[in-house]
């Protein structure tokens, strides 16, 4: 029993330093956001004074009626909607055809995932280059200019300068959604990929000699197996969305009405742009319970099948 | 599974693979393209053309520009690389091998630190480095990237040791070896491909990362990505230096792909639960 008591001590010792830095710095560091989302530290004098005067909700309630925090959140959602489904299509598309082992798979396979090993702001630098629409419609630029090379001048439009929405969409998402599906898609073709090559061939093949067509045999045999990959899939790709600030910020910025603002940009600029810090950590606490509500569920379940 | 597939369906499906290959490899051209361009080459006009000349001028300015900067993110990723493994690795194997009461609760709540938007820690983050006089200075951004790498190096050293036989640590115990001895003799030797997977993981992803770094550095220590966006962000639109300075930032991650392209995917699906 000593014995016993004494490595778990030892055990203890060893995590210690994480312990306590994570102690501060996850579990501290968002309690005191909660606090300051509580205060009126939204001018600089009123933060410098450090006054200690709650006011309760009021910060929260602020931001949901306000138009920027709800386009905001408008945005996130379309984002990660047309984001994740992007992705999965194209991921899985890829992966049932790289897993029949075509010619020169492995080549494919390597270039389809080689934008996960890039920095989003490289992604957002490059792809804000070939979507920058120019003066339409005389002077054209990048994917536009290639339109015109083309004569699919038709197609021209204002890409993520556009204003245009309907339904709360922005339209001009498209662009950004582009290049953020371009970077992840690789992702989950690659968790499909690992999850396909798991699958009994024999299974396949029994349901082939049954007659069962190729549709088929995705929907009623592949995709439930498959169902449990997929989901982690989703929830990585959601929780990506929520944290796209740095693909964003390099390359549309909020744009002209906010069309392509997200709380996480929003966040920034309010905290470290103009002093409005319990605005800011009101909208870090809103991402975090967005987070919650996505992740929570997911561990509980996944725990529970441990 | 391999199907026996008709002509039309192979010329399909390679019909396929190369318009998303076209696709990928897009930006790649862009970037290649312009970087190669001489400053008065680089019209809106002619974008989408290759460089009539190589011209490497871009790439030398960019280069010039960001050198500080490079060195700052080297300066960066590689202790808090090595940190950060070694942390996780020792917490990996408590948390597998020598569990205590309430160790697993304790693990669930290591884990929960990898989860959170950072937003949500940032401020206080920003006024705590400022009081422990850490703000604007690289060792404090090593400090940021250890503490929030070590959930999931946490996780990823754990889970490759569960799949230790707890008999072999029985036997040590019984033969004296204490856990420090244990972890040194067996353990460590037999987790290098895990520290592979961790190290390339690590690297990439604290050099790829930019909240922590624009928020926390000043002009001095600023790493790369923070350098690039200030780049792209100038007046004068140079783009053949920016897209130079873009291929600049991503040539040390995009190397460690094509290096250890195997073990950056075992990463990323071991990792998957980060994103």
């Amino acid at each position: 029993m000593k014995r016993k008591h004494k490595e778990s001590l030892t055990s203890l010792a060893i995590l210690s330093p994480s312990i306590i830095t994570l102690a501060i710095f996850v579990y501290g560091f968002i309690s005191r956001s909660v606090q300051i989302s509580m205060l009126d530290w939204n001018t600089f004098a009123s933060f410098m004074k450090k006054a200690r005067e709650y006011v309760g909700l009021d910060n929260y309630y602020e931001l949901f009626t306000e138009a920027r925090f709800q386009t905001d959140l408008w945005n996130t959602l379309y984002f990660t909607i047309f984001f994740i489904v992007g992705c999965l299509a194209i991921g899985i598309l890829l992966s049932l055809i790289l897993n029949n082992k075509p010619k020169g798979g492995y080549i494919f396979q390597n270039l389809y995932l080689f934008p996960m090993a890039i920095s989003f702001v490289v992604t957002g630098t490059v792809w804000r280059w070939i979507f920058s629409p120019g003066r339409l419609p005389a002077d054209p630029r990048g994917i536009n200019l290639l339109l015109s090379h083309l004569g699919l001048e038709k197609l021209q439009w204002s890409w993520f300068t556009s204003t245009f929405s309907f339904l709360h969409f922005n339209v001009a998402l498209v662009a950004v959604i582009i290049a953020a599906v371009w970077q992840y898609s690789g992702y989950t073709m690659a968790m499909w990929l690992a999850g396909l090559r798991g699958i009994d061939e024999q299974l396949v093949e029994a349901a082939r000699i049954d007659g069962a067509s190729k549709w088929q045999i995705f929907t009623k045999i592949l995709f439930p197996i498959q169902k449990p990959i997929t989901l982690s899939a989703i929830i990585v790709l959601a929780h990506v969305s929520l944290k796209a600030f740095a693909l964003i910020y390099a390359m549309t910025g909020s744009g002209p009405n906010n069309v392509t603002d997200i709380p996480a940009v929003y966040m920034f600029e309010a905290t470290f742009r103009s002093n409005r810090y319990s605005t800011g950590s009101a909208i870090a606490i809103v991402l975090l319970m967005m987070v919650g509500l996505l992740i929570i569920p997911y561990l509980i379940n996944s725990f529970k099948e441990d | 599974m391999n199907e026996k597939l008709t002509t039309t369906e192979k010329i399909i499906r390679y019909a396929v693979l190369l318009i998303f290959a076209l696709f990928f490899l897009l930006p790649m051209y862009v970037l290649l393209s312009t970087s190669l361009k001489s400053f008065s080459e680089v019209s809106i006009n002619t974008m989408w053309q290759l460089p009539t000349a190589l011209s490497f001028s871009g790439l030398r300015e960019a280069f010039k520009k960001l050198a500080p900067n490079i060195m700052n993110s080297f300066y960066l990723v590689i202790p808090a690389t090595i940190l950060s493994a070694l942390l996780g690795s020792l917490n990996g194997y408590v948390l597998s091998h020598w569990k205590f009461k309430g160790s697993d609760t304790l693990f669930a709540l290591i884990l929960f630190g990898m989860f959170i938007p950072y937003q949500s820690v940032l401020f206080p983050l920003v006024q705590f480095m400022q009081q422990i006089n850490l703000y604007g200075s690289i060792p404090g951004l090593i400090l940021v990237h250890v503490v929030y790498g070590l959930p999931i190096t946490t996780l990823m050293f754990r889970n490759y040791y569960q799949d230790v036989p707890e008999a072999l640590t029985e036997a040590a115990k019984v033969d004296g070896a204490n856990i420090f001895n244990i972890y040194r003799h067996i353990f460590f030797p037999i987790s290098i491909p895990s520290f592979v997977v961790v190290f390339i993981w690590q690297f990439t992803n604290i050099w790829n990362e930019f909240l922590f770094a624009v928020t926390l550095t000043n002009t001095q220590s600023q790493p790369i990505t923070v350098a690039l966006t200030n780049l792209a962000g100038s007046q004068v639109v140079e783009w053949n230096v920016q897209m130079s300075g873009a291929i600049i930032t991503a040539l040390p991650t995009l190397l460690v792909y094509i290096i250890f392209g195997r073990y950056f995917i075992k990463g990323m699906l071991a990792g998957s639960v980060k994103g």
